[in-house]
């Protein structure tokens, strides 16, 4: 019986598991969000955010630069760092290229976001489910910021994250108006295209006339 | 081992199949953003939206609406 083992195996040994959790969990924290399954995802939560808590532990200590920091919190700092290394692989590349220091971006970025926040550091969102085997899909993101989470929206839109929530209602109406306009030039376009091409045939007409 | 010992009619086997072995039809919900027909707590296949406010992957179907 497996009453109250909890966590789920994934037909995976411990090895093979933890393996998986440690890249999942490098890969969420690199590129902030990531698409899995929903049952990965779920496991991936705790993964993760344990992570941070470690990190968020330090307080101020996590993120306030080395040479202002007394020798102890050196040493706190130091301890947390290999606590993270022992998990997370150090380095992760961002889809730009660029190389990022994860043990740092959880420490420096991810500690100091979540100040304040009493954990609940990520978001799942099922997408229903997959082709091919069924299965049931989501999106695993960290919080953007604590204050402007309810206004966080797609990189597209992550400009304007500091508008509050009524303001969004404004944007995704400007949206639709930008969308039939969009329908609109498109017709336009077809029939401009057109018009094109019988001036330029009627161009070419000319140009052979005078030669 | 025991077995049964007389052989069920069809009536009482599709009797039993009638009651727990049948198929519910899916719940759905259209979608607060395109109105499309999409499945309840997930993000809309149509258009990547959940909930009036997250877009949610798919996001070239959001573009080509």
């Amino acid at each position: 019986m497996r009453h109250r083992k909890d966590g789920r195996q994934f037909g995976r040994n411990t090895s093979h598991r933890r393996a998986m959790f440690r890249n999942m969990a490098a890969n969420l924290v690199t590129h902030e969000r990531i698409v899995t399954t929903a049952a990965k995802a779920k496991e991936l939560r705790r993964v993760t955010e344990k992570l941070i808590t470690k990190a968020k532990r330090l307080g101020p200590v996590a993120y306030t630069p080395q040479a202002d920091l007394s020798d102890a919190d050196k040493a706190k700092r130091l301890h947390v760092h290999r606590l993270l290394a022992s998990y997370l692989p150090r380095w992760g590349v961002t889809k730009d290229g660029t190389k990022q220091d994860l043990i740092e971006k959880v420490m420096l970025d991810l500690a100091k976001r979540y100040d304040g926040r009493q954990g609940g550091y990520t978001r799942i969102i099922k997408l229903g489910p997959r082709r091919g085997d069924g299965a049931d899909m989501s999106v695993i993101e960290l919080l953007a910021d604590a204050e402007t989470e309810a206004a966080r929206k797609p990189e597209k839109e992550s400009a304007t994250n500091a508008a509050p929530a009524p303001a969004e209602e404004e944007v995704a109406e400007e949206e639709a108006a930008e969308e039939e306009a969009a329908e609109e030039v498109t017709d336009e376009k077809s029939t401009d295209a057109e018009a094109k091409a019988e001036a330029a045939d009627d161009e070419d007409d000319e140009e052979k006339a005078d030669e | 081992m025991a077995v049964p010992k007389r052989r069920k009619s069809s009536s009482k086997r599709d009797m039993r199949r009638s009651q727990h072995d049948k198929i519910k039809a899916k719940q759905y919900i259209s979608c607060s953003n395109c109105g499309e027909v999409a499945l309840p707590h997930r993000a809309c296949a149509a258009c990547g939206w959940y909930k009036d406010r997250v877009v949610v992957a798919g996001t070239d179907a959001t573009l080509s609406q």
